[in-house]
């Protein structure tokens, strides 16, 4: 007998795969646990003999640092306005693509999805001219309607909304293609079959796309939850957290604890808050398409 | 001392004439870096076996950079660092002493620089930074509205400002407009009068706050009465633009910077350019100039580098006063060396000047890596305080319990370990 023999062979064709997942990813998050109950900061950057274990302590401080909630309410406010008009605007493109009116399909997947692989600090910088309260094209655009100019980045109440447009725009075009997808697979005989029962368009579209698209829409949703949770490269590179801290989001608090103040014990026990936010939203909403689906 | 100079000569320019050539790796900031790009050429040709490897790091970027690379160890050999951020790289260990080569050093010695200035580089008797430039604030003033207020010279007293206050505010009797402009998104004025009254902000070995003090007291006291009577505006957003803000006559008066006189130079209309002046800060017992904040930034050498002779070459080239004066006529920074003022730039322009004499009298902060933190919630203490919310006492014992949290962990440091 030998060692091959003890071990499942399913076992052995997994190893590589568990090994490197247990060394990048488990090792640190682990890492990043214990560090969470310490309070390794600048002082045990100096000498690690200066960190001390304090339990819960970082957990407590963070929900009593107003800091923390002005970053969940920013975050919430990023998610429920800027995660469903980004699965809208998806949902809208796709359609529009895989109409069958439509033509050059290809160019415009190309042009839809070009955003999301361009490189945000380069597109960031279009966007402040865009945003620019004096010489932008936005503005520009808005005065032809006769509205008055407005300061985008650097007015508390319209600093987040800019970001949400920045985002969406950056982000529809990866949710688009898996729509398109989704698409693609119902059966073009139910459409026929409906038309012959004189349903029109906007009845096909509600009876049949709409149910049709269901898990394809979970699962756009969840990702585009966990997406639009860490929130964080928008708001660093456009308006580092402010004006007033309207748009510092959960991970860039997390990224001025960790490695502007060099808090990293706070800063880890903040993206273990974040991470029960996102299972727990991830939980809820597959449940409730379950008893939807029901 | 002919002795000291033949021995620097000899020293680091001359002692590889083997032609090998030795980097040194040099990191500056924002409009710094860009300029200190164009006295680099002239150090490498007195220097022919130094080159210097510059790298320029955004200000919003810096300390993250710093930090994150001493984490790495990969701090380069020399860098620009704020005055304020000693405390934090002294701590780490990360800096050299540079006592021992200012000692042997033929151009450079504390009696060269401000005092205040060279003072926020020592930490436990030793010196961790040659100033490079050097930052205060002083009054911003409209000289038409003051006079018209009677006051014929800035105050030179807390009485005499808030008098001319008092006066301007009776001249506008009617109008939105105001003496002062102290925006509570800035907490510089707070920790001056907090300088000035003598107030030493934290006790007990720098572990616990002490912004309960009678000293602070009376400052933060002071404070409020420009908002409690109707001295200055309350709230940020009612000046959008402090350009304009001073233009208009909204306010009169602005403790500020250095960088605000090219900004003023530009943006006030062509008939109020000869009706701005600055001047140093009114003090509370008579003694002016008041103090000011002691901040600019500072030459640093790493503890860890390989060519340390190099690196201080490099720091004594750019103290050079001749060069000191070069940089400022580049940046608009503030030369840290006293006989660069000399200078033709700066003996013509008064509105300098203030800033100069407002240098004979600056402080530095406490020296504890936390003290930025703190100093951004007291900050927000002065907003609640400009609101009139809750009582002076009152939100300093809540500040102090504030900085004992911050503190916690260097109390431990200190007392138990």
């Amino acid at each position: 007998m030998n060692v091959r023999a003890l071990i499942p062979p399913a076992v052995l064709f997994l190893a590589p795969a568990l090994t490197a997942i247990g060394i990048f990813f488990f090792l640190p998050v682990g890492a990043a646990l214990v560090l969470s109950f310490t309070d390794f900061d600048i002082y045990a950057l100096a000498s690690f003999d200066n960190t001390r274990f304090v339990g819960f302590r970082n957990y407590v401080q963070l929900f009593q640092d107003p800091l923390f909630w002005i970053a969940l309410r920013n975050t919430v406010y990023f998610l429920v306005v800027g995660g469903p008009l980004s699965i809208a605007v998806s949902l809208g493109a796709a359609l529009l693509v895989h109409s069958r009116l439509a033509r050059w399909k290809p160019l415009f997947r190309f042009v839809y999805f070009a955003p999301v692989v361009t490189t945000l600090v380069a597109v960031a910088i279009v966007w402040r001219f865009i945003y620019h309260p004096r010489f932008g094209l936005l503005n520009y655009v808005l005065s032809l309607a006769g509205i008055e100019p407005i300061d985008w980045l650097g007015d508390p109440s319209w600093a987040m909304p800019a970001i949400i447009l920045l985002a969406v725009w950056k982000n529809f075009g990866y949710n688009m293609i898996i729509f398109i997808a989704g698409l693609q697979n119902i059966p073009d005989s139910l459409y026929e079959a409906a038309s012959i029962d004189g349903a029109g368009g906007w009845q096909q579209f509600w009876r049949i796309t709409v149910p049709m698209l269901a898990p394809t829409t979970l699962f756009i949703t969840i990702i585009t939850m966990i997406g639009y949770f860490q929130l964080f490269a928008e708001p660093y590179v456009m308006t580092q957290g402010g004006p007033m801290k309207s748009t510092l989001s959960i991970v860039l608090l997390m990224y001025e604890q960790g490695f502007r103040w060099w808090n990293m014990g706070y800063a880890a026990a903040l993206a273990f808050v974040l991470f029960a936010f996102i299972l727990a939203g991830s939980l809820l909403q597959s449940r409730l398409q379950r008893r939807v689906g029901e | 001392m002919v002795i000291v100079a033949a021995l620097a000569l000899a020293g680091p320019g001359c002692s590889r004439g083997g032609g090998e050539k030795v980097t040194i790796r040099f990191w500056a900031m924002g409009a710094e870096g860009e300029n200190v790009k164009n006295l680099l050429p002239e150090f490498e040709r007195r220097h022919p076996d130094v080159r210097v490897e510059l790298q320029v790091i955004p200000w919003t970027a810096a300390h993250e950079k710093l930090l994150t690379a001493f984490a790495g160890s990969s701090l380069p050999d020399a860098w620009q660092l704020g005055n304020t951020w000693v405390p934090e790289f002294h701590l780490l260990d990360a800096v050299e002493d540079l006592r021992p080569w200012e000692e042997r050093s033929p151009t450079i010695d504390s009696a060269f620089y401000f005092t205040g200035v060279w003072e926020t580089n020592l930490l436990d008797g030793k010196l961790w930074g040659i100033p490079w430039y050097v930052d205060t604030r002083v009054l911003f003033y409209r000289t038409d509205l003051l006079e018209a207020a009677g006051a014929t010279r800035p105050p030179a007293t807390w009485d005499e400002w808030l008098e001319v206050c008092r006066n301007l505010k009776r001249l506008h009797a009617g109008r939105d407009a105001y003496a002062m402009f102290l925006p509570t998104n800035e907490f510089a004025p707070l920790l001056i009068l907090g300088l000035q009254s003598g107030a030493t902000f934290l006790r007990d070995k720098d572990t616990r706050g002490d912004f309960s003090s009678p000293e602070f007291t009376r400052a933060f006291t002071f404070y409020t009465r420009f908002f409690e009577e109707g001295l200055a505006p309350v709230g940020v957003t009612r000046v959008a633009n402090i350009y304009q803000g001073l233009a208009e006559g909204f306010f009169a008066m602005y403790i500020t910077g250095p960088w605000n006189i090219g900004e003023f130079s530009r943006r006030m209309p062509d008939s109020l350019q000869d009706r701005w002046a600055t001047a140093p800060l009114p003090g509370p017992d008579g003694q002016y100039p008041g103090a000011s904040i002691a901040g600019g930034s500072s030459l640093a050498m790493s503890r860890i580098s390989k060519h340390k002779p190099q690196v201080w070459a490099l720091i004594e080239y750019l103290s050079d006063p001749a060069r000191q004066a070069e940089f400022y006529r580049a940046t608009g920074n503030l030369p840290a060396r006293r006989e660069a003022w000399q200078d033709s730039s700066f003996q013509n322009n008064a509105r300098v000047r203030a800033f100069y004499e407002q240098f004979a009298n600056v402080r530095p902060q406490p020296k504890i890596p936390e003290w930025e933190r703190i100093m951004i919630r007291l900050q927000d203490f002065a907003e609640v305080t400009s609101r009139r919310e809750r009582s002076v006492g009152d939100i300093l014992q809540e500040m102090d319990r504030e900085t004992d949290r911050i503190l916690e962990k260097r109390r431990w440091m200190v007392h138990e370990r």
